[in-house]
């Protein structure tokens, strides 16, 4: 793809979602930039996961269109934009229960074929995530929450994405298990892949990320850098305030 | 203990006929929740084609061996039947994947009536001799139980199909694309998958062993019809259910006990009901073994998963 490196690898302009005569998402613009790692921050039901599904493909756009390496792909299925290079961790992980771990892991190689690469790969991923090695041949809907976050990043990595989607990695789990999921995270945006990340725990979103989206009932309200919107007296009252009681 | 055998014998041969059907009904149920009644008349379909590629082969070269014209006239029902089972759910199943449960499954109805109609259509309403290629002359193993060298081909090819039906699901990558798509099919679609295919592709194996079924079927029995492919579809789903549907060991399991119930019911019946009933009755314990099931063990024998869809 010959596109220029500057212009943004993602781009979301008017987009507009609806489900069941619903309207979750109400025209929303947002760019990502190669290599950022920018986080989608707001409260329950704000559009967050909507949108997360429709830029990987799980979900129609009722309007607007969504630009990836420079081209349209809105009417691109799943699978195609996968191949692509958009992978999505989806919300609740979406692990395949009743395959093992390693199976789980190799789905994500799925629509790779360069097999001596894909064991390398795996590799990696047992170095970066230890416990997961020790339990590769265990059926996976047998593991904890944290594990199966892990077996999720793991799985959507060995997909060799540009553009990594996670949604609500830290949900259900304990403070310290969040903290080593957003380890992984970290060092997987230096590698230079392009992350975006939804949250609830805005706290932590906005420290891990260099940008950020609020959004509120299917808008977005407001953006910046993660340090700007910390400092933010609305987004501290609305969200950090919020989270903070509920940690 | 000659009766006892012989009824092994004859269970086994009818059990693994009805195991490969049942694999069609228990895989497509895994991957789409669809119960498809157009499965049974995909043996019928087959049987026929066959009959038909047999006739044809028998007028252009007389002197065929039979195991060549058995091997041409599979090579020829099955992919029809493949084409068959691409087909409708292509142009069936496809459109109300997300409609409810019962659309779907009064339209596999409607399949079955439109196959069998165009059936009769093309092949008439008449029983039709099935040439049965291979011998049908019996030996005894053992004093006083015969054993038919169809029979022991069925069993034995049946045997080496599941085996690599098997295999295929649980080693290769497509297997487990097959099963991933089985258990979420938009978490599939995110890692790759084209599930439509990998769906389609499922019809399509389910159709071929049909198709291999209804040519086994019909050559142990000698005859073909219209219709030939209601009851064993209905055997066939019960022993789908009697596994625990979605489950591919629970269909080769329950084929195989369901054939032998009706086998050895069918040996006992007279004794059991002091000559009231005799073994032309042998239907019913195929219909009480699916009652007894969905009163008492509804997910099967092997079956986890609750059947929560119609």
């Amino acid at each position: 793809m010959h596109t220029n490196p500057l212009s943004p690898l993602l781009q979301l302009s008017g987009v507009q979602i609806a489900y069941g005569g619903i309207q979750a998402v109400k025209g929303i613009d947002l760019e990502l930039y190669r290599g950022e790692l920018v986080s989608l921050i707001g409260a329950n039901g704000a559009g967050k996961t909507t949108t997360l599904n429709a830029i990987a493909g799980s979900l129609q756009l009722a309007h607007g269109e969504i630009l990836y390496e420079g081209e349209k792909v809105k009417t691109l299925p799943a699978h195609k934009r996968l191949r692509r290079g958009i992978a999505l961790v989806p919300e609740g992980r979406g692990i395949f229960t009743r395959l093992t771990v390693e199976e789980n892991l190799r789905m994500g190689a799925y629509s790779r074929n360069d097999k001596a690469a894909i064991e390398s790969d795996l590799e990696r991923v047992y170095t970066m995530l230890p416990r997961i090695k020790e339990r590769l041949a265990q059926v996976a809907g047998t593991l904890s929450g944290g594990e199966q976050q892990m077996v999720a990043i793991g799985r959507a990595l060995l997909s060799r994405p540009k553009l990594l989607l996670l949604d609500e990695p830290s949900m259900g789990l304990a403070p310290l298990v969040v903290e080593k999921i957003f380890e992984v995270v970290q060092s997987v945006a230096k590698e230079g892949v392009t992350i975006l990340l939804v949250e609830q725990n805005a706290n932590l979103a906005l420290e891990f990320s260099q940008r950020a989206y609020v959004m509120e009932s299917g808008k977005i309200t407001l953006s910046g850098t993660g340090a700007d919107l910390l400092t933010n007296p609305k987004v501290r009252a609305a969200y950090l305030g919020e989270v903070d009681e509920a940690v | 203990m000659e009766i006892f055998l012989q009824q092994l014998v004859n269970g086994l041969v009818v059990g693994s006929v009805y195991a490969l059907v049942a694999l069609g009904y228990t895989m497509v149920y895994g991957i789409l929740g669809l119960i498809n009644f157009a499965h049974g008349d995909l043996v019928m379909v087959g049987a026929l084609t066959a009959l038909q590629t047999m006739m044809f082969l028998m007028g252009v070269a007389p002197g065929m061996s039979p195991v060549a014209m058995l091997t041409l006239s599979l090579l020829v029902a099955i992919p029809v039947c493949m084409l068959l089972g691409f087909t409708m759910e292509r142009l069936a199943y496809r459109r109300l994947r997300n409609a409810p449960r019962l659309a779907p499954l009064i339209t596999a109805i409607g399949v079955s009536f439109l196959l069998q109609t165009l059936a009769m259509i093309i092949w008439g309403r008449n029983y039709h001799t099935f040439p049965q290629l291979i011998s049908t002359t019996p030996v005894q193993p053992i004093e006083g139980v015969f054993v038919t060298p169809i029979q022991i081909t069925i069993v034995i090819a049946s045997a080496i199909i599941m085996a690599a039906l098997i295999l295929l699901v649980t080693k290769t990558k497509l297997g487990r694309a097959m099963r991933a798509t089985a258990e979420n099919h938009r978490v599939a679609a995110l890692m790759g998958v084209d599930t439509n295919m990998i769906i389609a592709l499922t019809f399509v194996i389910g159709a071929a062993l049909a198709a291999i079924a209804g040519v086994m079927y019909a050559s142990n029995y000698g005859i073909a019809h219209y219709g030939m492919g209601f009851m064993p579809g209905l055997k066939a789903f019960t022993a789908a259910v009697l596994g625990g549907i979605g489950n591919l060991g629970g269909a080769m399991l329950g084929g195989v006990v369901l054939g032998l119930v009706e086998s050895f019911g069918a040996g006992y019946i007279e004794q059991m009901t002091f000559g009231f009933l005799n073994s032309s009755y042998q239907d019913i314990f195929a219909f009480i073994i699916l009652g007894l099931v969905l009163i008492f063990k509804p997910t099967g024998l092997l079956g986890e998963r609750v059947s929560d869809r119609a």
